[in-house]
């Protein structure tokens, strides 16, 4: 879904600013723990779909994640 | 229930615990703390010294000169109310010497008093008629003829109380408890002698005064100087009903005092522990909305949210209701509905909310308004202490030495604890504020602040990580307690991160636009002050680092030692009444009650057994990713009760477009709220004076809500929404709230001990309530943090994305004002809009100059967001290149606010939005298609009704 007439976020673009947001916010952990850090995050406060499409984004959009969120992403239950 | 006055002692009680003083009054023997006036030692017996100037939440000022007494080997007939115990004193109150004493006195101001009891809207609830029978006057021997303050003009321009300056008896209580209670010194007496008179400053009136209308004045004095326009109106109250505010997070409790069936005032209570008698405009006066014209009191639905409503039975909406959630979610599957609770709701209201969510609709999209104020309270004070809630019980601040005041405005939003911080301050605490705005506790009247950070919005973190480098570079971590309570390698950690250079307050100067001086200044103090407690708002919580700062925080408190004793804290301004209590009550998407994850299978157990159902062990959408569900086409229906996002929640555009895309929004409210525009069921709601229940402060505090008055709208919230409940066959049984809050009890370990007939034994309690403390928690973490030892966390400063540029060059903040609540849906709808009919923006002169602005104008105020107009405050309260503005109005200030988010909780960032300002010739194009577009929203298609 395009950015709306306001310039603001998609709502896939969101998930994924969320995303890489909450990694970037961890990220002073180092980078191993900030993964796990940011993946049970994600487990833990985000719903089946938006987890789901998170997912979605790292097999069709990768780019648009930031390395580390990528590898939090990908440590998730089913992806 | 007859009507009675509460028990006024005359004088506070004795400041310290002092040691026990005997002494013998009218022969009677008694043992009170040293310190207790004669006066109230006489009433603690049970016995009444006549007085007029002493009353007991102001301190004695001996003035009157009816309260003498005598005491036996002393000279003269001493003041009672000035007169401490002493022991072995013997003391007399009634003698035929002191009688005629006091005669004479009464004489002398009946003789300027005008005697018109009979229709005096004060008849049979006035002190000098009580105290004038009770010395036995019978006569005035001066005659009426002389010189009299009688005949002069009433002062009627406060919208809620009336002042007569001709049956005022210059006893001084309305001044005092104007300096004592509230601090706002708006009144003084003028002139002295016969012609000295009580006058509100150099105004001519209390509405263009510094009178922030409290009502303390009016509660203090002894006649119909000061009265309230009800009791005029109405008459003389018959009985009272003690219950609990409905506005802000400090939860004041109110003698509902009233005629009948209806309301004629609310006086604060004396023993409510949040309050003490005191109270705020709002509280006070502002409840005339329980009865305005406004509120919807049928059932309504509609087909499509561009049709007309039409009024139907509770049956057909309730029956409508329940076939619509299980249409859609036979058709979009179980998670396309949900369902918000709100804070302006009872803890049993909000929990049946998440119990219908959870119980009925089988998923945990359940979300509440906290989650756009507070949600990052929860997740911070939880990381790092273990529980999501504050520290500390408001009585604390008397213990406190250094008070930090981050990201709140006490004075506006939570009046009543901002008269309590004050008094502390005027004792002699010291002040801390950070905050981009000077507000009103920089400087007041007898306070000041030692340091006011005014950092640029949306850098709290950073400032708060350089008052921990000067904390730990500077060795002022107290690291006995550190060692002993903490994670001693997590703070080592953490110590490190705060040491490096970059965190100093001089290499984060330019970028927070604070002083390094400053910060290192309020760091020594807060660390070497003696006890230091933080409180703060959501000028902490509602950026995109809201949790981190709150954690930033917490760290620094554990680092001082500020934790686990009264005076200090961690202390979360909550911004609706019971915001503590819908998040305790299971409101988040991710936890069950008692904030219990429900991944937890032990708990969801508990739950399921409880309850009958397999529940789901995924978390819900929170109110955001529902909105965005909703316009990707997957979440198609939602209960809400008691909120409004349309107005209260960011991105305008985008609220309205999530609601848009639903089939089925059911909104149950006073009013037609902006969301009622996109509502396809509206389920009229009661008002806390028309129910049972429970509001749980920001202190933990649970207080019972007592109905005074039958619900006009036909049902109380917990019934509208059982009634829902068992429409989509729950078999729900609940007769009364009690019902609830014991399944709330036997479910949730916080609160295991809390039920009706301990709330009112104990008047209240504050969680936990358990074995351990079966008379509840005032300060919590004593003995050690509830989740083993304190958790520090580094919290790096990631800079928001919302920047400033060539197109949106200032920042807009938004805050509260002291006479609107919220969205303003109740006080706009009350004499209130006489303080503040409008939004303004506030903005510097230096950016109102650049851009030709002067008071008063017309401006648009423009985000990437979107656009609105509104009318300029040119005030050097708020930075160059800062602007202000309150959302209170039909301003919808939110349609400018953006869709970024606090990282860990969503909570939106509404204290940083960059804009540009510009003059504008009124509303903008959008805010009157707006206004169009809710004016047809609202038509009720009245032959329907008929």
């Amino acid at each position: 879904m395009a950015a709306n007439e306001h310039d603001m976020m998609s709502n896939l673009e969101r998930l994924v600013y969320m995303a890489n947001q909450i990694a970037a916010n961890f990220a002073i952990l180092g980078e191993a723990e900030a993964i796990t850090a940011t993946a049970h995050h994600i487990a833990d406060f985000w719903d089946p779909r938006m987890k789901a499409n998170i997912r979605a984004v790292l097999e069709q959009n990768s780019a648009s994640l930031t390395p580390m969120a990528r590898a939090a992403v990908g440590q998730l239950p089913g992806a | 229930m007859t009507f009675t006055r509460e028990t006024d002692h005359g004088t506070p009680p004795a400041l310290a615990a002092g040691k026990p003083v005997t002494l013998t009054i009218d022969g009677q023997s008694i043992a009170l703390p040293e310190g207790t006036s004669i006066m109230r030692a006489a009433s603690l017996m049970g016995g009444s010294i006549p007085k007029l100037c002493a009353t007991d939440n102001v301190a004695s000022f001996g003035s009157c000169r009816l309260c003498l007494v005598e005491v036996e080997g002393r000279n003269g007939y001493p003041a009672s109310c000035t007169t401490p115990i002493a022991e072995g004193m013997v003391v007399h109150t009634q003698t035929e010497r002191l009688q005629k004493l006091r005669r004479g006195v009464m004489e002398l101001y009946i003789s300027d008093h005008p005697l018109d009891c009979l229709t005096c809207g004060a008849n049979g609830d006035c002190e000098l008629q009580d105290q004038a029978g009770a010395v036995g006057l019978r006569d005035v021997r001066y005659g009426y003829d002389g010189a009299t303050n009688m005949g002069q003009a009433k002062d009627q321009s406060n919208p809620y109380f009336d002042f007569d300056p001709s049956k005022c008896i210059v006893c001084s209580r309305c001044v005092r408890a104007c300096d004592e209670v509230q601090g706002t010194f708006a009144l003084t007496i003028e002139g002295n002698g016969f012609s000295s008179k009580v006058s509100v400053g150099s105004n001519n009136d209390f509405i263009s005064s510094d009178c922030v209308s409290c009502g303390a004045c009016v509660q203090a004095c002894p006649t119909a100087a000061l009265i309230e326009k009800k009791v005029v109106e109405i008459g003389k109250p018959d009985r009272a009903v003690v219950t609990t505010c409905a506005y802000c997070g400090v939860g004041c409790t109110f003698r509902a005092e009233m005629r009948g069936e209806q309301l004629v005032r609310m006086v604060p209570w004396k023993d409510g522990k949040a309050n003490h008698g005191h109270s705020c405009v709002k509280g006070r006066f502002a409840w005339g909305y329980a009865q305005h014209q406004d509120r919807i009191l049928n059932p309504m639905i509609r087909a499509s949210v561009d049709a007309p409503w039409r009024e139907v039975s509770w049956d057909e909406a309730i029956a409508y209701t329940a076939s619509e959630f299980r249409r859609i979610q036979a058709k979009y599957g179980v998670r396309s509905v949900g369902g918000i609770t709100s804070s302006r709701c009872t803890n049993e209201e909000t929990f049946l909310v998440q119990k219908l969510v959870r119980q009925g609709f089988g998923n945990n999209n359940v979300d509440t308004c906290a989650r756009v104020c507070h949600s990052p309270t929860g997740y911070g004070l939880k990381t790092t202490f273990g529980t999501s809630a504050g520290t500390q019980d408001f009585d604390s601040v008397a213990q406190t030495d250094v008070i930090l005041v981050i990201g709140a405005n006490p004075t506006d939003a939570h009046p009543v604890f901002g008269s309590r911080m004050k008094q502390r301050l005027r004792e002699g605490a010291k002040l801390i504020v950070v905050d981009p705005r000077r507000i009103d506790l920089v400087r007041s009247p007898h306070v000041v602040a030692e340091h006011h950070l005014a950092l640029r919005p949306g850098t709290n973190v950073a400032v708060l990580t350089a008052m921990a480098h000067v904390v730990v570079t500077e060795g002022l971590a107290n690291e006995a307690y550190i060692r002993a309570r903490c994670d001693w390698d997590e703070y080592q950690d953490w110590a490190a991160f705060v040491s490096q250079a970059g965190r100093s307050p001089e290499a984060i100067e330019p970028l927070t636009g604070v002083l390094a001086a400053d910060v290192r200044g309020a760091a020594r103090l807060y660390a070497t002050g003696g006890k230091a407690a933080i409180y703060y708002g959501l000028g902490v919580t509602e950026h995109s680092q809201g949790s981190s700062t709150v954690m930033a925080i917490a760290n620094l408190a554990m680092a001082t030692g500020n934790v686990g004793v009264e005076g200090v804290g961690v202390n979360p301004l909550r911004g609706q009444n019971n915001v503590q209590g819908a998040c305790d009550m299971g409101s988040f998407p991710h936890e069950f009650s008692g904030y219990r994850h429900v991944s937890d299978g032990a708990t969801r157990k508990l739950f399921e057994d409880a309850w009958g159902v397999p529940l789901d062990s995924e978390p819900g959408l929170r109110i955001p990713n529902m909105l965005d569900a909703a316009t990707d086409g997957v979440f198609k229906g939602i209960f809400i009760q008691g909120e409004d996002i349309l107005q209260s929640d960011p991105n305008t555009h985008h609220v309205a477009a999530g609601l848009a895309a639903m089939e089925c929004v059911v909104v149950q409210d006073l009013f037609l709220n902006e969301t009622a525009n996109y509502a396809h069921v509206f389920l009229p709601g009661s008002t806390f004076l028309e129910k049972d229940g429970t509001f749980t402060n920001a202190e933990r505090r649970i207080q019972r809500v007592r109905k005074v008055m039958a619900p006009i709208n036909g049902h109380a919230d917990w019934e509208i929404v059982q009634l829902v409940a068992n429409a989509m066959g729950l078999g729900w049984n609940y007769t009364h709230p009690s019902e609830i809050m014991d399944e709330i009890a036997a479910l949730t370990p916080t609160f295991a001990g809390v039920n009706y007939d301990a709330l009112d034994t104990h008047g209240s309690l504050q969680w936990p309530v358990n074995a351990a403390a079966p008379e509840g928690t005032p300060t919590m973490h004593i003995d050690g943090f509830v989740r083993g030892k304190g958790k520090f966390v580094v919290t790096d400063y990631v800079p928001t994305d919302e920047k400033t540029g060539p197109r949106f060059p200032l920042l807009l903040t938004t805050g509260r004002i002291l006479s609107h609540y919220n969205v303003g849906a109740q006080t706009r709808r009350t004499e209130n809009v006489a303080w503040h009919p409008e939004d303004r923006l506030e903005i510097h002169p230096s950016d109102a100059e650049n851009r030709g602005i002067k008071h008063g104008d017309w401006l648009s105020l423009r985000s990437r967001a979107g656009e609105t107009s509104l009318r300029a405050l040119v005030t050097d309260r708020v930075a160059p290149g800062v602007v202000y503005t309150t959302f209170h109005h039909h301003t919808q200030a939110n349609v400018i606010t953006t869709d970024y988010s606090d990282w860990a909780t969503n909570c939106p960032e509404y204290k940083v939005t960059a804009v540009q300002v510009a003059l504008s010739n009124g509303p903008s194009d959008w805010q009157e298609e707006y206004a169009d577009q809710a004016r047809r929203s609202r038509r009720i298609d009245v032959e329907a009704a008929e």
